[in-house]
């Protein structure tokens, strides 16, 4: 139990995918500009990083493995996320309509978006097993959705302020990233 | 190899039928527009449009929420693209284009010397700029730097110049330039823009009712760019080839190079580039708004009426004209005679007009073939009343109804009508010795009409002198040189006829001038005693008209119509919006008697409160609104190194000649003079302007 919550911590905090990876920038920057996107964002994240986590440690350990092919690794993660991606987003606009109204036009944004292809590798270059694997891509996801919650809510407060024109909105958007990331290195070393 | 070729072989097609089974059972209908619309999108998902990628984007076009233009990245061809997907007219798409509204750049003076940073926002931090000019381009080019598409560069006189073929309309110019005199704005944008104070604008551009881009047209007439000139004076007035020709141009007592030398003939400019429109054979393409499916009646065709519906047009609205007369113009068909506008150039103005898509029905008066009521159960939405000033003021004097004694409008739209063939009447008997009574432009059109109808004496009877008749001078000394006989200082005291009621006589006093009236100029005083008998056989008397407002007691849902004392509408100055809500006015029938471009310029405010009804939006005063009045600072009082050049003289025809016939009188300017003429402007703005180059 004790390893879990330590992994939950790790993948959450210590080695958040947006500001201490700095994986997935692209949305970071691009959906963080109002809360209502960022935290619609933050639910298809979670959804398709769940999946991704699930369907690729299937992949790896079933198909890789088993043939011995591994190093088509990333081409084939590529390959099978974008597929789920795309096979989810048909199955939800059919089935389940709200829930594609919600998440519906972001869950392509991030078909294969860099963070959730990394969360991907760093499961199989961990070797997780199958419910490591799901506890961490959740996490991971959270933390995803952490981080780009926190910076809209700043992002939004700063365009209240009087920002210097060469310095406002994407650039203004990096520094405060900059900030929050030095933030989050205060929970280095924690574990 | 052969193994991992195998893998993702199987893979893919493994990943490919399952996806394409997939959309077969998951398939949900949606509106085939948007996988079109988004075929066109340039596909990079960037997001510059706000929307979150380009699909994101093509749902919004289909959904009426963004606009053909929302793709930031794509060129005009994908705009006109998606617009035909979404069944608008190419070239309905409004592109956003970036203007520099100043031209002075380098021109201004320095106030101080200026060492810091080559940037527009750093200088602008001190004091606002080295320039004295507080509104002017301060010319370091943070526009050009911040353009990512090279569509925006320095000019050579140290301004900048966007170039509307790479231009995109994404405002980065706009949030670069620290005085705010870069825009980027659609033509509705642009057609919906009224003077203000902050705006930079020469003299003679404030003074224009119609708030014409005069240095701007010049400029381009100077360059050679004629259709680029018609186009700049389209943006403010669809009637140029009308106003070249009757306009008594108040721009120019407000041309700065009249300080120093004689004003730019800044009207003959415009007729030339008129003319020269006309004269090509072909019309430019005027663009117009996607159709809003907003329906407005525009009662009367006449300046103000033809003016509004154009605006209204380019705005997208569906626009009909009903006017009373069998052939639209109104007051400048059948009160301006044909030698000064010919009824040929005239038609060809409002044909012009017509195509845009604007239908009318003529020979239907308010009233009596229509009320308001019926209109909106026609379904307009909005309705227009330029129904113009058509009641003459009469003298109240004895005698003024005898036989032979005609009224101003009444006189020139009779006999307009019999000669444009669209009346029955029989032609108005034409006397001998002919008076017309009065000193507006009414006055002398009937003095030069009845010159050339065979009149062997005319004669022209003013209460005061020469000096403050309201007539155009060009028009009183053309009137003189055609022999017409004036008798100033006399004011009429009675009309007598003989015993067939036949006017004989026409009895004056002859006046003094006194103290000035409200209208500034002097009063006349009759002197006592001083009874003249004239003998005539015909009399006009053309002392002024006001607007038929009789339409409102014929029907009841307009009996709140409120009119003011001088049988005007009245209105809001800057909404032109009626006490009845939907009904709006401009022209003569809301300000009296005036003149054509003062209507022109009516049309266009009515035009932009109606475009802000149709939208359902609050209707608010163009704010900082300058409407005619001046900006102090650009009125300067001396401009230096001005080289005196002789001012365009404007070519008529010969004096034996034209007053034989109804023929146009006054005529074009050669095109070599048109651009000397045109290089005689300085290009004024707030407080600087070029001075003359070389000698000549």
């Amino acid at each position: 139990m004790g390893d879990i919550i330590v992994l939950v911590v790790s993948c959450i905090l210590i080695n958040n995918i947006l500001l201490a990876q700095y994986l997935g920038n692209c949305p970071f920057l691009g959906t963080s500009k109002k809360m209502e996107t960022a935290v619609g964002m933050s639910f298809a994240v979670v959804f398709v990083l769940v999946m991704a986590g699930i369907i690729t440690w299937v992949v790896n350990t079933f198909v890789l493995v088993k043939f011995g092919l591994e190093f088509l690794r990333t081409i084939a993660f590529i390959l099978v996320i974008a597929s789920l991606v795309q096979f989810v987003e048909m199955f939800l606009k059919k089935s389940i309509p709200a829930l594609y109204a919600g998440l519906g036009i972001f869950l392509p944004l991030i078909t294969t978006n860099c963070a959730v292809m990394g969360v991907c590798l760093l499961n199989v270059n961990e070797e997780y097993t199958f419910s490591q694997s799901l506890i961490s891509s959740f996490a991971y996801a959270i933390g995803f959705g952490l981080a780009l919650i926190l910076f809209a809510g700043i992002r939004e407060k700063v365009l209240l302020a009087r920002v210097p024109k060469p310095l406002q909105d994407t650039a203004i958007g990096l520094v405060a990233a900059g900030v929050l990331s030095m933030a989050f290195f205060a929970f280095k070393g924690m574990v | 190899m052969i193994e991992s070729l195998l893998f993702m072989l199987i893979l893919g097609g493994a990943c490919g039928s399952i996806l394409s089974l997939a959309s077969k059972i998951f398939y949900v209908y949606e509106d085939p527009r948007i996988a079109q619309v988004e075929y066109f999108l340039a596909g990079a998902n960037c997001g510059g449009c706000g929307f979150t990628g380009c699909s994101a984007a093509a749902v919004a076009v289909v959904d009426g929420k963004a606009k053909p233009t929302v793709c930031v990245i794509s060129d005009m061809e994908t705009a006109a693209n998606v617009a035909e997907v979404m069944g608008m007219e190419v070239g309905a798409a409004e592109p956003l284009l970036s203007k520099n509204e100043c031209s002075g750049g380098t021109r201004a003076d320095d106030r101080y010397t200026y060492q810091g940073a080559p940037s527009c926002r750093a200088a602008e931090a001190l004091l606002g700029g080295r320039k004295v000019c507080t509104i002017g381009c301060l010319g370091y080019g943070d526009c050009v730097k911040s353009c990512i598409f090279d569509a925006i560069h320095m000019g050579p006189d140290g301004f900048p110049v966007a170039d509307e073929a790479k231009c995109v309309g994404c405002g980065a110019c706009e949030t670069a330039c620290p005085k705010g005199i870069v825009h980027v704005r659609t033509m509705s944008e642009r057609l919906l823009h009224f003077n203000q104070e902050d705006d930079a604008l020469a003299p003679c551009q404030q003074t224009c009712p119609a708030e014409i881009d005069i240095p701007k047209y010049i400029a381009q007439v100077r360059d050679g760019d004629y259709a680029g000139a018609v186009n700049t004076i389209r943006e403010r007035n669809p009637l140029l080839l009308s106003c070249g020709r009757v306009c008594p141009h108040p721009c120019e007592d407000y041309c700065r190079r009249g300080i120093e030398d004689e004003a730019v003939s800044i009207n003959q400019l415009k007729r030339f580039a008129a003319d020269y429109e006309m004269h090509s054979g072909e019309r430019l393409p005027i663009p117009c708004a996607v159709p809003t499916g907003k329906k407005v009646a525009v009662v009367g065709g006449g300046p103000a009426g033809l003016s509004c519906a154009y605006f209204l047009r380019r705005l997208g609205h569906d626009v009909t004209i009903l006017d009373a007369m069998p052939k639209l113009g109104g007051m400048i068909r059948y009160g301006i005679p044909e030698y000064r506008l010919p009824k040929e150039v005239l038609q060809w103005e409002i044909d012009g007009i017509l195509n845009l898509g604007i239908d009318y029905r003529s020979n239907a008066t308010l009233g009596a073939d229509f009320t308001t009521a019926s209109l909106r159960e026609e379904g307009f939405d909005a309705v227009f009343l330029g129904v113009g000033a058509w009641n003459d003021y009469t003298l109240r004097a004895e005698g003024e109804d005898l036989n032979g004694c005609y009224t101003g409008i009444d006189f020139l739209t009779r006999f307009a009508r019999h000669q444009q063939g669209d009346s029955d009447e029989d032609a108005i008997p034409i006397g001998k010795k002919c008076v017309v009574i009065g000193g507006g432009n009414t006055a002398i059109d009937c003095v030069r009409t009845l010159v050339r109808l065979g009149a062997e004496e005319v004669s022209l009877v003013y209460r005061r002198t020469r000096k403050e008749m309201p007539a155009n001078d060009v028009e009183i000394e053309a009137a003189d040189h055609e022999g017409v006989k004036f008798h100033f200082l006399a004011a009429p005291v009675r009309v007598i006829g003989d015993e067939n009621d036949q006017v004989t006589h026409f009895e004056f006093q002859k006046c003094e001038l006194g103290e000035p009236d409200a209208s500034g100029r002097r009063r006349p005083v009759p002197i006592e005693g001083s009874e003249t008998l004239m003998e005539i056989d015909m009399l006009v008397t053309a002392i002024g008209q006001g607007p038929d407002v009789s339409f409102i007691e014929k029907e009841d849902a307009i009996q709140n119509l409120q009119t003011t004392r001088w049988n005007t509408i009245d209105a809001d100055p800057e909404i032109l919006q009626s006490s009845v809500p939907y009904i709006f006015t401009a022209g003569d029938s809301y300000t009296g008697a005036s003149l054509v471009v003062e209507a022109i310029g009516g049309g266009r405010r009515a035009a932009r409160a109606i475009h802000m009804y149709l939208s359902e939006e609050e209707l608010v005063p163009v704010p900082k609104s300058l409407q005619k009045k001046h900006i102090p600072e650009s009125l300067f009082e001396s401009v230096n190194g001005v080289v005196q050049k002789k001012r365009a003289e404007m070519p008529e025809m010969d004096v034996a000649e034209r007053i034989q016939s109804f023929e146009e009188a006054d005529l074009v300017l050669e095109e070599s003079d048109a651009l000397a003429e045109a290089n005689r402007c300085l290009g004024c703005c707030r407080i600087c302007y070029n001075k003359d180059k070389e000698a000549a």
